[in-house]
């Protein structure tokens, strides 16, 4: 129970309200559930026919088949985008103005151009300068541009939260600055940093969503090719959907279980800290 | 630069579809995360299950797919509804969840001692929510709020791919006809930029009027 701050133990009365709140819960929840059935029925989407194709292998394999490659897109621009993001958060930290203004620029304007005016410029602007990608790539480059931002401030705010002690201890043993961060401070903060990267992992592999636009056959355009050759619409994006949930939440929950192993491992009078 | 000048009128009505989209689904997602945080703190189970339910789908579910589904899916059941409405609700029902999770962690951020000093002076569970744990939450969410308010900001342009002409789809279709990328998505770029430089701004100053040092 997380928020103790809000109520008491329960006594006989609340204890009875408690009971009644379950109950009408309940009932408000059932009865969303079997309005959503009904307007199904109503559309003559609950027949057997309308979703016996999706008990058999050949629908499963092409949706899976957009599933490996949403997982491809999403492994090849997070990489992309935690290395420049890497670049860019040591940028920011550098002591060099003409290297820690740019890297602060780029972070800046980047964060606030949405991903999908990115993808149009890819798709559309670069060939004009005779810069025409693969699809795959159309996809991939405008997601790490703009992942690499958010990255950038997820390692930042990792760097800049190891104890100030830490690199003055290495810079005191005679460590460059280069060394220092290399040996010191980026282990301790790589760890620290870990839940953060995971979650923004889900965010990317959401956003490769945007496949839908580029044609490139991940997950959501692998739906829209299957919907319009089959013509079961809302079951198949329906499944879609389903699949996107399975996979996030499994990372969502990893994300949380390096949480709760790192919280462990952290010494109480850091956490007072924090 | 003249294919941006002469085009003004459409990117503008671009620009003002982008507004609405932003201004009414953040209406919508904050009356609805007020309603989904209440559930998430509430001493009833089955009511903390439905509001985690709610926030864990939505967060781990891709704008993009809620989209599609309820744009060209609803249909399909019987549920005819107006594009730019349409998108609307699915942006303040996605973004409610992430609201929500800043809202809860704010309502957590409030000392123990507040909510036993409203109940000992009597307060109701919803009187004390509303006039002593809420203020303060709110106040301490200020900053995540803004730059949840900056991110669907971004996310508005989504609603580019299933065909409403907001200022993403009104620079792409500029382009189109003209051929000048560089000053017309540079332009688009730039009003996205002025938008969350505003929402900057706005979260900046309210934080420091209301924030309270502890």
């Amino acid at each position: 129970m997380s928020s103790t701050a809000l109520f008491d133990e329960p006594g006989p009365r609340a204890r009875r309200r408690i009971r009644v709140a379950t109950v009408l819960g309940t009932l408000a929840a059932v009865a969303l559930a079997a309005l959503a059935v009904r307007q199904f029925a109503a559309g003559g989407q609950l027949g057997y026919e309308r979703w016996q194709p999706y008990a058999t292998w050949p629908m499963w394999r092409y949706l899976l088949g957009g599933l490996w490659s949403t997982a491809l897109a999403a492994v090849v621009s997070a990489a992309l985008a935690m290395a420049f993001g890497l670049v860019l958060a040591l940028g920011r930290l550098s002591e060099r103005r003409w290297v820690r203004l740019p890297a602060a620029g780029y972070v800046e304007v980047v964060r606030t151009i949405p991903a999908l005016l990115l993808v149009y410029v890819v798709l559309f602007a670069l060939p004009r300068y005779g810069l025409d990608l693969p699809l795959f790539w159309k996809l991939v480059v405008p997601l790490a541009v703009s992942n690499a931002a958010a990255f950038a401030e997820i390692f930042r705010a990792g760097i800049l939260s190891i104890e100030r002690g830490q690199g003055e201890a290495g810079l005191a043993v005679g460590l460059t600055r280069g060394q220092t961060m290399r040996l010191i401070v980026a282990p301790q903060a790589a760890r620290r940093v870990l839940p953060s990267i995971v979650s923004q992992s889900v965010g990317l592999l959401k956003d490769t969503s945007l496949g839908f636009v580029v044609s490139y056959a991940e997950l959501l355009y692998s739906g829209k090719v299957l919907a319009s050759f089959n013509g079961l619409l809302i079951q198949t994006y329906l499944i879609v959907a389903l699949i996107y949930l399975v996979v996030n939440l499994s990372l969502s929950k990893l994300a949380r279980t390096l949480e709760a192993r790192q919280r462990l491992a952290v010494p109480k009078r850091r956490l007072a800290r924090a | 630069m003249s294919a941006l000048l002469d085009h003004l009128p459409e990117l503008w009505q671009g620009l003002v579809v982008t507004l609405q989209l932003i201004a009414a689904s953040f209406a919508g997602a904050a009356v609805l995360a007020v309603l989904v945080t209440a559930l998430r703190v509430s001493p009833v189970r089955v009511l903390r299950g439905l509001g985690t339910a709610y926030v864990e789908t939505f967060q781990n579910l891709p704008l993009l797919v809620l989209l599609v589904l309820a744009v060209f899916g609803l249909p399909e059941i019987g549920i005819q509804a107006d594009l730019l409405e349409t998108a609307i609700v699915v942006i303040a029902v996605y973004q409610a969840a992430y609201f929500a999770e800043a809202l809860r962690s704010g309502v957590n951020s409030v000392a123990k001692g507040q909510g036993e000093a409203a109940r000992a002076i009597g307060l109701t569970f919803s009187q004390s929510l509303r006039h002593v744990i809420l203020p303060q939450a709110l106040r301490t969410v200020v900053q995540p709020i803004g730059n949840l308010f900056i991110a669907l900001a971004m996310n508005t342009s989504l609603a580019a791919a299933v065909g409403i002409v907001d200022l993403t789809a009104a620079a792409n279709r500029v382009n189109l006809v003209e051929a000048q990328p560089i000053p017309i998505f540079v332009g688009a770029g730039l009003a996205y930029a002025l938008i969350a430089a505003c929402a900057g701004f706005v979260t900046g100053r309210l934080e420091r009027k209301l924030v309270i040092l502890r």
